[in-house]
């Protein structure tokens, strides 16, 4: 009879029924429509696992999942690994070569904080509504990272909605994007920006860390393995490290990131009304920050000769590249000699970096 | 008169699609190149008849190099 009380079948709730259909779905939409499948498909997979009764996979101090949860992401360790390799895959090239572009991806975190206000009145502590608001940054480690550290019990649905949303760039934002531009404004041809020297690659990496984490220190573990491994790249001298960062570390750390989060999604933590809040608000958080990076390109374009394509704006989310991406098809809908690929990708790595700041600002003042 | 088709933006030279004598017109698909995992377009320029093609398939390209080189007729 020990066995029988031992099975895992009597214990199953509806609750966790449902979340084996929510895992289910998301390994589906990761395998049939490729939505953020590297992160989706273990996420999917670790709902349905934790979700089976009797396993204490996440039980502190003995379960596996927990200790890969626990040592990596509660001890802040896959985030910023995530970040090493973003910085070896960036190129700051189209940021240099027109730095006014950084403002565009300053504009884009204005949905971070309106959401901020907003969740905050709504109920949320200053906390959640801080990790609610991030992810109108599109950004998932970043989510991930503030989460942990502010509002471990979201850090489950916030970064699934962060990844759906980003999944979905292409879907939500062509309407906003067409919404507030004119045919011809989606016209516009920019100019090329001036020519980016080795050099100045080289020496963007050290110098913006000194300079970011002088300002925020509370985002220095973020930034600083994003520029390490910028500097990786840029060198030239250490390619070894510099492929493991964008490959193999990577992909590492996101098997382990994927699977943690998913098994924090038990059915007790994840089916709450609130959870419902946090994908409405984070989606409208996204749609505001896509909206505030074309105002403001439309508002420069008021004090300046040289006319910035206002679609660009919209790549001041920091999904990269998929925003940029469909920063070039909605300009190329319209004039398909038009080109916004790489002036797209300047307020694009921008908004990473923004959303870091953002972060790191939360995590100074709620901490 | 000889116009030079320039490279609207950086990247590898996925594909081809016309050869050298052959007739285009303007809006003619020439090549695509590959940047950031999206496939783009590259359009004739004018009217006229490829006389050179300086670039293959899986050439590095930068902003501004000479792709190919049109003669009109």
């Amino acid at each position: 009879m020990v066995f029988f009380d031992n099975m895992g079948l009597l214990a199953v709730t509806p609750g966790m029924v449902l979340m084996w259909v929510i895992g289910l779905l998301l390994v589906y939409l990761a395998i049939t429509r490729q939505y953020e499948p590297l992160l989706l498909l273990p996420i999917g997979f670790g709902i349905i696992i934790t979700n089976l009764p009797l396993t204490y996979l996440m039980e502190p101090g003995e379960g596996l999942i927990w200790r890969f949860y626990h040592y990596g992401i509660e001890w802040e360790i896959i985030p910023p690994l995530i970040f090493l390799g973003l910085g070896a895959l960036t190129d700051f090239g189209a940021l240099l070569a027109q730095p006014r572009l950084i403002f565009l991806g300053a504009a884009a975190q204005v949905g971070v904080y309106v959401t901020f206000f907003i969740a905050y009145a709504m109920g949320f502590s200053l906390q959640e509504a801080a990790t609610i608001g991030i992810i109108g940054g599109a950004d998932g480690p970043t989510t991930i990272y503030l989460a942990a550290k502010l509002a471990p019990q979201l850090l489950g649905a916030c970064a699934v909605a962060a990844y759906s949303y980003m999944a979905l760039v292409p879907v939500i934002m062509p309407p906003i994007m067409k919404l507030l531009t004119t045919d011809a404004e989606r016209k516009i041809r920019m100019e090329k920006g001036r020519k980016v020297t080795p050099r100045e690659k080289l020496f963007f990496p050290i110098f913006a860390a000194m300079v970011i984490i002088l300002l925020v220190p509370a985002s220095a573990p973020l930034i600083a393995m994003f520029m390490l491994g910028n500097l990786f790249r840029e060198s030239k001298v250490v390619e070894r490290l510099n492929e493991v960062a964008q490959n193999s570390l990577m992909n590492v750390v996101t098997i382990f990131l994927g699977i943690s989060i998913g098994a924090t999604m038990n059915a007790e933590n994840f089916l709450r009304k609130e959870v419902i809040f946090i994908f409405v608000l984070g989606l409208f958080a996204f749609m505001i920050s896509t909206a505030s990076g074309i105002l403001l390109a439309k508002l420069m374009n008021l004090f300046t000769r040289n006319k910035i394509n206002p679609l660009v704006g919209a790549a001041g989310v920091s999904a990269v590249p998929m925003a940029a991406r469909v920063v070039q098809k909605v300009g190329a809908a319209a004039d398909k000699k038009n080109y916004l690929l790489m002036f797209a990708m300047g307020p694009n790595i921008a908004g990473v970096i923004g959303t870091v700041i953002a972060a790191g600002i939360f995590i100074s003042i709620l901490k | 008169m000889a116009t030079e088709v320039l490279v609207p933006l950086a990247g590898s030279i996925w594909e081809v699609l016309v050869e050298v004598g052959e007739q285009v017109e303007e809006d003619d698909e020439l090549l695509v190149i590959e940047a950031l995992k999206m496939e783009n377009l590259v359009y004739a320029p004018c009217d006229g008849k490829v006389s050179e093609i300086k670039v293959k398939k899986g050439d590095v390209v930068e902003d501004d190099d000479v792709l190919m080189i049109i003669e009109d007729a």
